[in-house]
């Protein structure tokens, strides 16, 4: 018990070092966002710090490229043995916020099965979700019928949110960035 | 007391140096654009809004940098501002002989534009509202279609690239509103959305100039190349990016 306390304090102790330290000046956590997922609970984009994460831009009512996007993550983790799969967490981020609010989040994730352990999917004000898209090196124009251009990508973060790889290659496994994630997570600080 | 309601003012003052910027109301409506609101041809349809009359400048920004310290050159995230931010300033907070007080601030990226107009409760413009406000010369809101509204665009380009910039407070358009294509550049809030191809699977093609042209075809109005070349240069910008010809101003709701 006494030896469960003490790791339990030790990793409390590591807890806090990793948040203490400053985040490098690539970092995209520097950025400020509030997000709130599909559960309606808010978290900024800098309490994701810590994991790596795999991160998209998409908006729920597009019919053509974003399912596309999800299907890629999706296809991209389950390609990462379990050991490295475990260690990753997913972040998709609307580029919607005015139709995606956190009902329509959240039956987009149970209709595409998407396990709110391992998927976060958020939404943010206008203008944070355009600045993501700034830091992120996205792109999203929105029509006149309400649907948007749009670049798609996956993008992996490091712990400390630092873009460590990025593909565009979508509806097919890219296994350079597969590998990149393995990578990632191989490294004792991943 | 009278002390005492001197300090209070004064306190005011400090606090408030953005109220003193001006906004000229702009009625807005249905706009053509050398941007095509669907990619095609559409009309972009800008709902009304104000401007600042000016760009914001040197001291202004400076106020704005004292008060929000983690804007400092010599604070800011690297992500959020590359490595020329304000480097022709003096320090991390003086002016100094080559940034004027009145002179409009350059070398600041998007980021900090926007942090810089929330500060003051606002935003950056739209393309779309930088663009109807452009449109305007001194008497006539559209005066696109006069060959002299295309050469005071293109006189920019003639202006040497190292010669000092004026300070702000040129004369106004029809709307009030002053230097807005000239003496420098300025951030849009969309500005890393202009050129985005109408099939998003041909995006991120490492082909910039194969990029560039998927979405020049659906550009409209090609004789007015001045306007199209703005488009160009903020696409190719990336939202940390800082040139010495690139400032802003900001916009408000109406």
């Amino acid at each position: 018990m006494k030896r469960l306390l003490s790791l339990f304090a030790m990793l409390l102790l590591l807890g806090s070092a990793r948040a203490a330290t400053p985040l490098p000046g690539d970092s995209v956590y520097n950025l400020k966002v509030q997000l709130t997922d599909q559960d309606g609970r808010q978290q900024t984009l800098a309490d994701r710090r810590g994991r790596p994460q795999l991160v998209t831009m998409f908006y729920t009512s597009c019919q053509m490229v974003c399912p596309m996007i999800i299907d890629s993550l999706r296809l991209t983790r389950n390609a990462l043995d379990p050991a490295t799969r475990a260690q990753i967490d997913l972040l998709a981020v609307s580029m919607d916020p005015a139709r995606d609010d956190v009902a329509t989040l959240k039956s987009y994730a149970e209709r595409r099965k998407l396990d709110p352990r391992i998927w976060t999917l958020a939404r943010a004000e206008p203008a944070q979700v355009r600045q993501l898209s700034g830091v992120l090196g996205l792109q999203y124009r929105q029509l006149p019928d309400g649907e948007f251009n749009h670049s798609s990508e996956l993008i992996l973060l490091d712990a400390d949110g630092r873009i460590a790889a990025r593909t565009a290659r979508i509806g097919k496994l890219d296994p350079e960035f597969v590998e990149a994630i393995r990578k990632l997570v191989a490294q004792p600080h991943g | 007391m009278r002390a005492g309601l001197a300090l209070v003012m004064f306190g005011l003052m400090l606090a408030l140096p953005a109220a003193a910027a001006d906004y000229a109301a702009l009625p807005g409506g249905s706009f053509t654009s050398v941007l095509p609101a669907d990619g095609k041809a559409a009309a972009a349809q800008v709902a009304p809004f104000r401007l600042r009359t000016e760009p914001v400048t040197n001291a202004e920004f400076l106020a704005f940098v004292k008060t929000h310290p983690e804007w400092r050159r010599d604070r800011v995230a690297r992500i959020l501002a590359d490595q020329r931010y304000l480097s022709h300033w003096a320090d991390a907070e003086t002016l100094g002989s080559e940034a004027l007080p009145r002179q409009p601030v350059t070398r600041v990226s998007w980021f900090a534009a926007q942090a810089y107009c929330e500060s003051e409760g606002a935003r950056l413009p739209s393309w779309y509202e930088w663009e109807y406000a452009a449109a305007a010369d001194a008497t006539r809101r559209d005066a696109r279609s006069d060959p002299a509204w295309r050469e005071n665009l293109l006189a920019w380009y003639s202006r040497p690239s190292n010669a000092p910039l004026p300070d702000v407070g040129g004369a106004p358009n029809a709307y009030g509103v002053r230097d807005i294509t000239q003496p420098v550049w300025e951030w849009v809030d969309d500005f890393n959305a202009l050129l985005v191809a109408s099939d998003s699977r041909d995006q991120n093609d490492p082909d910039v100039l194969k990029f560039c042209g998927a979405g020049a075809v659906s550009l409209q109005e090609k004789e007015n190349y001045a306007v199209l070349m703005r488009i160009a240069m903020l696409s190719a910008l990336k939202a940390a990016d800082t040139t010495n010809n690139m400032g802003f101003r900001c916009a408000k709701p109406e």
